[in-house]
């Protein structure tokens, strides 16, 4: 592990006053755009929080820092930019409380590691519980989540009432709330500050960042992959990681990988006008799917579930808006005087376990980060250092051993709904 | 978006149910190898373009269609039943 790190005063109150003085016409661009190299020892696929937190463990973890980033659009202008931020590790099966509680940790430093303030804001996330049948559940859970090493507290009606004022109480509510369970160390975090601040660690360790640079395709030698042709030209490499999320199909099938578990799927997410504090944690409904926090503006972040079809559109439908916004009003009746500022859809790599893949292929040299459903958001950090760890090494951590690839022919699927195969779990 | 059912005709997508890809053959239930029940269960081409799906007119005459669909602008191009009753 090297000690060298991120300029620690690059962004500090010092360097603020320093800037102010000069009306702040001096900073230093975030991250560089460097022109392609010919040649890189690792190239990551994808400039979203994934691939961008992989570039910067490599070299921070791995001390590898001729390594390059290919992002086709710009840096965050994918699901990394367009998500719900919720944060939490409230996961039954081992193998996700582990990977998940690991990530759980690194959100707890990211801020003072990247020299870059993520916004990271333990505010818990509570899941309500609707029946005792279901509060049993929770507390089922909740146990397993303790003995991995997370956190979980079950929460009877009248707490949930005291810290959700705003919910639909009252004894004719139509899913009444008979209590709930919460992740203290759950949370939210600004989504765009972490594609930036790992953007901005990672290029101060030497990494290149080159957005509008689209990988069409892969240079093989012997059945391995030995480099990549993108709208900007042919680049070589010793190793390529692949994390592109919705477009995983896409990309590793220019590899020759015809068919992977997973299909795209489509998101949407809405966010209200601003108004004054009225939810200072995150709720879930526990009787539809809802799932509901206040940004620091004041805009009310929710979303439910995806359109129900795969899709490449980046667009919503009517009928999953309308269902949304039922869920909302169900829970916290006075919404329904606040108007909807704006809604947007991201594509979702829904895998057919509902958990992710980060993996070696069946290609040599090629390697997958994908499968990340609706949830990857706050598996970026383990995801990126996960990653790392394999591409640097050539094998799994133990944290992702079976986060594997041929999982599904081995009949190792890792089911946390334990409903079988399809592509709409998170 | 709306599906021309061949016996409702057009109707909105929300009176339908989504069945998935419609390129799968599921394996006959005395098949041994497990390659074709992985490729049938788990494994999919996931096209950005044209797709062959599945849909069941669930709050209609409850048939089942199958339907070709561009999954980038949702133009549908085909709707056919599905002889039979369905997978
Ligand atoms: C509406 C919505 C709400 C969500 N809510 C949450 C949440 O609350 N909590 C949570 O944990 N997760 C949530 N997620 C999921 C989370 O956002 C994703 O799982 C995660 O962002 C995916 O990883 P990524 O950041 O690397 O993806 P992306 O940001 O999508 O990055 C992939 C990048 O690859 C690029 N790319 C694609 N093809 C190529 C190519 N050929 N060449 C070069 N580059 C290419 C894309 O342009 C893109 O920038 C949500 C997602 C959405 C859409
Ligand atoms: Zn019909």
């Amino acid at each position: 592990m090297s000690t060298h790190g991120p300029n620690m005063s690059e962004y500090s109150v010092f360097s603020l006053l320093k800037h102010t003085l000069s009306g702040h016409k001096n900073w230093k661009e975030t991250w560089r755009s460097p022109a392609p190299k010919s040649h890189y020892d690792i190239i990551i696929v994808g400039g979203g929080g994934h691939g961008l937190a992989t570039a910067y463990y490599l070299a921070k973890e791995h001390n590898l820092t001729n390594i390059a980033v290919l992002e086709k659009g710009w840096i965050g202008g994918g699901n990394m930019g367009r998500n719900t931020t919720i944060v939490r590790s409230n996961y039954m099966l081992e193998a996700n409380t582990r990977f998940y509680e690991h990530s759980l940790k690194l959100w707890e430093s990211l801020s003072q590691e990247l020299n870059y303030n993520v916004m990271f804001s333990q505010r818990g996330v509570i899941n309500l519980a609707h029946t005792p049948a279901q509060l049993d559940g929770f507390a089922r859970r909740g146990n397993a989540m303790l003995l991995n090493g997370a956190d979980a507290e079950l929460l009877d009606r009248d707490e949930i009432a005291r810290r959700c004022p705003g919910l639909d109480m009252s004894p004719d509510a139509r899913f009444p709330i008979v209590g709930g369970m919460c992740q203290p160390r759950g949370g939210t975090a600004r989504h765009d500050a972490v594609a930036w601040g790992y953007a901005h660690g990672a290029d101060r360790l030497g990494v290149d960042i080159i957005e509008n640079c689209e990988v069409t395709g892969f240079q093989m030698k012997d059945a391995q992959v030995c480099g990549v042709e993108t709208t900007r030209g042919a680049i070589t490499a010793g190793k390529v990681g692949v994390a592109v999320a919705g477009h995983t199909s896409q990309v590793m099938q220019k590899a020759g990988l015809e068919r992977l578990p997973i299909e795209s799927h489509l998101l949407q997410a809405f966010v209200s006008e601003p108004v004054k504090p009225l939810i200072d944690t995150v709720v879930t409904f526990g009787a539809g799917h809802l799932y509901i926090s206040q940004s620091n503006k004041g805009g009310l972040v929710f979303g439910g579930d995806i359109d129900g079809y795969n899709s490449f559109a980046q667009r919503g439908n009517m009928p999953v808006i309308e269902d949304v916004a039922a869920c909302a009003m169900t829970m916290f009746p006075n919404l329904g005087k606040i108007r909807l500022l704006r809604h947007w859809g991201g594509i979702m790599d829904m895998s057919m376990d509902g958990t992710p893949i980060i993996s070696e292929t069946p290609i040599q040299n090629l390697y997958l980060n994908g499968g990340w459903c609706y949830g990857g958001f706050k598996a970026t950090p383990a995801s990126g250092w996960c990653f790392a760890h394999l591409l640097a090494t050539g094998t799994p951590h133990d944290l992702i051993k079976d986060f594997t690839l041929n999982r599904f022919e081995r009949g190792y699927t890792i089911d946390e709904k334990g409903v079988g195969a399809q592509p709409r779990l998170h | 978006m709306k599906i021309e059912c061949p016996f409702c005709g057009k109707r909105d997508h929300s009176e339908f149910t989504y069945k998935g890809d419609a390129t799968v053959a599921r394996p006959d239930h005395s098949e041994q190898d497990l390659d074709r029940w992985n490729d049938y269960v788990f494994q999919r081409t996931n096209p950005k373009g044209a797709h062959k799906e599945y849909w069941h007119h669930t709050n209609g005459c409850r048939k089942f269609l199958i339907v070709e669909r561009d999954t980038i602008s949702h133009k549908i191009n085909s709707v056919t039943l599905v002889q039979g009753g369905g997978k």
